[in-house]
């Protein structure tokens, strides 16, 4: 084997090792034996980088407001989660008396089971997705709306009239948002022409000269980006959409009754859900797991994915510790009409430009139609709002 | 234009975010129990009482006259008075407290019983850090626990040790100049009475 | 007829079973979930991963929450309790289960009917999530577009009946 390409094989190691493992069985069952070491994979490697995110998340938003975040436990506080995971698996479980004991039971149980199957069709390195489903994108969508029923579910089991409350507005913002969610992936499928997240990524994988292909790089792709990333954001309840969770207003929301290790559940989930939104990001359009610039190929493409979708966590953590919380109105305003409008336009400015055709004529009426949109829509909001000069009156 | 704020506020939270580990000027987290803050010198948590000298218990100046214990809002302060007297610093034969008992777990650091003390006994610490795991007696602290002497006072409240060791001195030297003037004239008074005896007695009803 | 075809056609008719026969409203509409979950997984069992994916996103992700959503904002003053005695199963449980048994009786005989009239079953046609955009487009434009104006109707109704309210105070 001398001669062997350095580079390709750390790019390809895991699915050499999966091959290498499938061969001490017999042939009968070599596909189940790939299968389960990938969801294995799958299972110790997005868990683990949980962790690092929560003591991330705790550090990073701790030096954005001017402190240290925890550094007690472990060199620089990098042991935090092992803390938090022996908190949460000590703690008593504490179920309400009238709450509706199965239902409470299984909202977590099915909501970390929906977000697990989000990971099974993520292209995370070339060759490197569990399932390659020809609906694969339509798949990762479904699984996401069953996230929705798992809340429901948690509020109205823990017969807590606040849980109940932010279940409903969790649920709302959810539903209200996935649309946006789903048009702005719907214009990277019109112009890949395929479902399948593979193929997607490879439709990205080209270069011109060291730039590459990526769809984020087009003007209706960087307004489905930013479109996709806002309704992310609220998908997974963070902030500022995070009202239906947020740790000043209801409690925790429609969690508020869960403790132990269940809480500990719901945690992960959301965050679980937060790396698959922005595994989904990366793929449809930063590329997945192909470099920026062409030379950079020598690193191995999971280490490419895998750095992406952390900076995608790390803009998820700054918009945290900058933005303040939207209200549960203002939420909505913002859903239906500014981002729908603007992701609808996105879809006819996509269209227009497959039916352009080559050349830079298309870029200059695209991204033209674009601005004057995002510009005339920011002003028309903006005009109702009268941010007159505010009179206080006090108390004689 | 719309998202303006939003870039603007992002940059300026990147700022902190790069700027807290270049400037010492804005991590202002003090690493407590590595790193401790100094108390201003008016802090005050709970009493003590003071002694004089090297002796605590020679040297305490409570006299056991009982105002403090009478004046705290909560009655956290038991005071049993001795049944014989000692002399003090100055020599005067004074009561003692044979117990001094404050719950610390009831005291609210009011300052009360220092403000009402007439003998500059009783004065404030700033000790925070008194958690036990006893919780039957951990949180009483007796005359010993609780007499610190006078060079621990000066060094947590240096001002007002100073002020009240000038006061002491002043009432001291008071003091001692009206008894030696009532010594003097005690004395002269004694000696006038003698060069009188000498002299011719004067009419009847002279000195006795 | 394989063992996933009978794994699935049982968590279908459980959950189906369910649906009428439990007592609490909340439990039916989270069993009527199952069923469709069921008939999903029926669909993707048959290749058609389309039919499958979208049966999830929208009857479970946006019809279940639309039934649970009703249920809730209708009954909110019956609090049910939970469960006494073990009575899990609705007082009017055979009912229920006469009405869905006649349904059943009836749906089967209408597609036995047709399948007697349908010719030699031949080689399945595999069907891509492209030939559906197609004929969604081609030959099924008019079904479409009435579609859509009728969702635009129901969004324009659900918008004034809360508008509405809002106005009646």
């Amino acid at each position: 084997m001398s001669g062997m390409n350095v580079p390709a094989t750390i790019d390809q190691i895991f699915i050499l090792f999966t091959d290498w493992v499938a061969h001490f069985f017999p042939a009968a069952i070599r596909p189940i034996v790939g299968v389960v070491l990938g969801v294995i994979g799958i299972i110790s490697v997005f868990p683990g980088l949980f962790a690092l995110t929560t003591v991330f998340e705790r550090k990073g938003l701790g030096r954005m407001q001017n402190r240290y975040g925890p550094n007690r436990v472990g060199p620089f506080g990098f042991f935090q989660p092992v803390a938090d995971g022996i908190k949460a698996l000590t703690k008593e479980d504490v179920v309400p008396f009238r709450a509706d004991g199965v239902l409470h039971f299984l909202a977590p149980v099915v909501l970390l089971a929906a977000v697990f199957m989000g990971f099974a069709i993520l292209p995370v390195g070339r060759n490197m997705v569990l399932v390659d489903m020809d609906a694969g994108l339509l798949f990762f969508f479904a699984m996401g709306a069953s996230t929705e029923l798992s809340v429901f579910m948690a509020g109205w089991s823990s017969r807590n009239k606040y849980s109940l409350l932010g279940a409903m507005r969790a649920v709302a913002q959810m539903i209200s948002y996935e649309i946006p969610l789903l048009l702005s992936s719907v214009v990277v499928i019109m112009v890949a022409g395929t479902l399948s997240l593979p193929k997607i990524v490879e439709a990205q994988a080209g270069y011109t000269g060291i730039w590459p292909h990526w769809y984020v790089f087009t003007p209706w792709g960087l307004a489905a980006f930013l479109m996709f990333g806002i309704a992310a954001t609220s998908e997974t309840n963070r902030s500022p959409f995070d009202l239906p969770e947020g740790e000043s207003e209801l409690v925790a929301g429609y969690f508020t009754e869960y403790s132990g290790f269940k809480f500990a559940i719901f945690f992960i989930a959301e965050y679980l859900a937060m790396f698959s939104m922005s595994g989904i990001a990366t793929t449809l359009f930063l590329g997945g797991w192909s470099a920026p610039l062409s030379f950079l190929n020598v690193l191995p493409s999971w280490f490419w994915f895998f750095s992406k979708v952390m900076c995608f966590i790390f803009i998820f953590i700054w918009v945290r510790g900058t933005l303040p919380r939207l209200r549960q109105d203002q939420l909505m305003n913002f859903a239906w009409k500014f981002v729908l409008p603007f992701t609808l336009l996105d879809l006819f400015v996509t269209a227009l430009w497959r039916f352009m055709g080559e050349g830079w004529a298309r870029w200059i009426v695209c991204s033209a139609i674009l601005i004057a949109a995002y510009v005339a829509m920011g002003r028309v909001g903006m005009f109702r709002k009268n941010f007159a000069h505010r009179r206080y009156r006090y108390a004689e | 234009m719309l998202g303006e704020g939003i870039i603007k506020g992002m940059l300026e939270t990147a700022k902190n975010f790069a700027g807290s580990y270049v400037s010492k000027e804005r991590l202002t987290t003090v690493q407590y129990p590595e790193e401790r803050e100094a108390l201003p010198e008016a802090s005050r948590n709970f009493p003590i009482l003071i002694y004089d000298g090297p002796e605590w218990e020679a040297g305490l100046r409570c006299v056991a006259c009982q105002i403090c214990e009478k004046e705290c809002p909560p009655k956290c302060i038991l005071i049993e008075k001795s049944a014989d007297k000692k002399p003090d610093a100055v020599g005067k034969p004074q009561f003692y407290p044979t117990r001094f008992d404050i719950d610390i777990a009831v005291c609210m650091s009011c300052q009360i019983c220092v403000e009402v003390c007439p003998f500059e006994a009783i004065k404030m610490d700033k000790e925070f850090e008194l958690a036990t795991d006893d919780r039957f007696g951990g949180l009483l602290h007796d005359r010993h626990q609780l007499a610190k002497s006078n060079e621990y006072y000066h060094q947590i409240h240096p001002v007002e040790a100073a002020e009240v060791d000038a006061r002491l001195a002043e009432e001291r030297a008071a003091a001692a100049a009206k008894s030696k003037a009532a010594a003097e004239a005690a004395a002269a008074k004694a000696a006038a009475a003698k060069a009188g005896a000498e002299k011719p007695a004067p009419p009847a009803g002279g000195g006795a | 007829m394989s063992p996933i075809f009978y794994l699935l056609a049982a968590i279908t008719v459980a959950g189906g079973l369910a649906t009428v026969l439990l007592k609490n409203l909340v439990h039916c509409a989270l069993a009527v979930t199952i069923a469709f979950l069921g008939l999903a997984l029926l669909f993707l069992s048959l290749d058609a991963q389309f039919a499958g994916f979208v049966q999830i996103l929208v009857y479970i992700g946006a019809v279940a929450i639309l039934v649970v959503f009703a249920i809730l904002l209708t009954r909110e003053a019956e609090v049910p309790e939970s469960s006494p005695a073990g009575r899990v199963f609705s007082k009017t449980w055979l009912t229920g289960l006469v009405i869905a048994a006649a349904v059943f009786a009836m749906l089967g005989w209408a597609v036995l009917q047709s399948a007697q009239a349908l010719p030699n079953e031949t080689a399945m046609p595999a069907v891509s999530v492209r030939d559906i955009g197609n004929a969604l487009v081609g030959r099924y434009v008019l079904p479409l577009e009435i579609v859509a104006l009728l969702l635009t109707a129901a969004t324009i109704g659900a918008v004034i009946v809360a508008m509405h309210e809002k106005e009646a105070k």
